[in-house]
């Protein structure tokens, strides 16, 4: 590690390290000399920078566009109270700064698209997958498979996370498999829940994410053995865990025997999203026009899409119906009068609305724009929202 | 045979439990079995993605299963 050198300052700070035996000096000298990109500031995010920035990795590059919700607070120990409002970026770079003033923190403040992922990712030694979505996710794959970069994958659902490092090439020059290998399609959108829909325990982010950050330091340092062709399965619930062996698929797209994709594509449509005919097909409804509805004593019929722990914990008196179990209780949706579906920000119900219109050829639905939320915001602020 | 499945993520919600004990014939494939899940839960179905390892070995749609094989269903997780 010539040219690299630590100073007394960091001796001081990273000793713990340095004791190590095979870490040593060179292993934080080369921390200091890499350059990581950690995509999303979220739940993985969190400890991922946190004990980057605390270990000493010389460059750490950023990427989110959200801003800090109070609702992330339960799992997103990067942030605090004060930071509501603030952009994520800002908020993080604030707090990381503080945490180790060593580290340079490069803001990239933007969504990471299929037109900047290249141009980004190219200045870094490694990617830290910590997004929340399957177009992002294959997004960040495919652009470090194309630009021969480690990806260092994780990614949480409830109780359970999987841990894996994508495109790892070894001393021998041997390339491991990455996330094409394991899932060549994604899902359906709407199928696989994300953590806003689905929940997630708070505290599990935390694990699989130093996991993630533990990876991130092995490969960077050549210390151990990283989890290359490997896939870690962890179930908090059950405290169960699992390590899968993989292989490089013969069928990837992107590096197999017959690759057919030599650049990015479109990852909203590759993932299903993005079907505007679709979308535009469901009638609307606001929650004034709701409360107009109810004022001249319009008949129609209020159906909520939500699971039954929503619907305890603020409710507009509809008929629940998980979004789940909506076309095997389609009967009870009103033939004759007008239907007016809600759940809690208008995403699942435009999702029941396009199921019943395409199985049943109903042409009487309503979504209610921005869910109960919005009814909650705008007309009935004594409404709990979550 | 008898072969035991093991499911994580969203195929856990789609099995409605953890471990199903299934009995299948011999020389059933990946495949194979990946049609019986989706002929027995219809929800498989739209889990394209979804993938399979046998004894701790992720799996492609080729290989041929064994008696006692501990099969796990891995299905694609996004949360961050």
């Amino acid at each position: 590690m010539a040219g690299i050198k630590l100073e007394a300052e960091e001796f001081a700070r990273y000793a713990r390290h340095i004791s190590i035996p095979e870490f040593g000096v060179e292993g934080q000298q080369k921390l200091k000399a890499a350059k990581v990109l950690v995509v999303g500031t979220g739940g993985l995010g969190s400890p991922l920078l946190l004990y980057l920035t605390a270990a000493g990795v010389g460059t750490i590059g950023i990427v989110d566009f959200d801003v800090v919700d109070r609702s992330n607070l339960q799992r997103q120990v990067l942030y605090d109270e004060r930071d509501i409002g603030k952009k994520k970026v800002r908020a993080a770079h604030e707090r990381l700064k503080a945490l180790n003033p060593l580290v340079h923190i490069i803001v990239h403040e933007t969504m990471l698209t299929s037109e900047n992922a290249l141009e980004i990712i190219r200045d870094y030694d490694l990617v830290a997958d910590g997004t929340d979505n399957f177009p992002t996710r294959y997004l960040v794959n495919d652009a470090c498979v194309l630009l021969d970069k480690p990806n260092v994958y994780a990614s949480i659902f409830r109780f359970e996370g999987q841990v894996s490092v994508f495109n790892y090439r070894n001393d021998e020059g041997i390339l491991g498999p990455n996330y094409r290998d394991l899932f060549p399609e994604p899902p359906p959108p709407g199928l696989v829940p994300n953590c806003a829909e689905g929940g997630v325990l708070g505290v599990l982010p935390g694990i699989i994410g130093s996991l993630q950050a533990s990876e991130v330091i092995k490969v960077i340092t050549g210390v151990g053995d990283p989890l290359s062709g490997r896939l870690f399965l962890f179930d908090a619930a059950s405290f169960t865990t699992r390590t899968l062996n993989l292989q490089r698929s013969k069928d990837n797209p992107l590096n197999g025997e017959n690759p057919t994709q030599t650049e990015l594509i479109d990852y909203q449509q590759f993932c299903g999203i993005n079907n505007e005919q679709e979308s535009q097909e469901v009638k609307e409804i606001n929650v004034q026009e709701l409360e107009e509805w109810k004022a001249r004593g319009e008949d129609f019929q209020l159906i909520d899409v939500r699971e039954s722990f929503e619907y305890e914990i603020a409710n507009l008196d509809g008929e629940l119906i998980p979004l789940g179990t909506i076309l095997q209780e389609a009967d009870r949706i009103s033939r004759d009068k007008k239907v007016v579906i809600h759940c809690k920000a208008g995403g699942r119900s435009a999702k029941a609305v396009e199921q019943l219109q395409e199985h049943f050829q109903l042409e009487n639905l309503y979504n209610l724009k921005g869910g109960i939320l919005a009814y909650a915001k705008e007309v009935d602020s004594a409404l709990a929202t979550y | 045979m008898n072969i035991q499945v093991l499911a994580f993520g969203i195929a856990k919600d789609i099995l409605g439990q953890q471990l199903l004990p299934l009995e299948v014939s011999e020389n059933t494939s990946v495949l194979l079995l990946k049609e019986l899940l989706v002929r027995d839960y219809p929800e498989f179905a739209k889990l394209a993605g979804f993938s399979i390892a046998v004894n701790n070995e992720y799996r492609q749609d080729d290989y041929l299963l064994s008696e006692a094989d501990e099969i796990a269903i891995i299905p694609p997780v996004s949360g961050g």
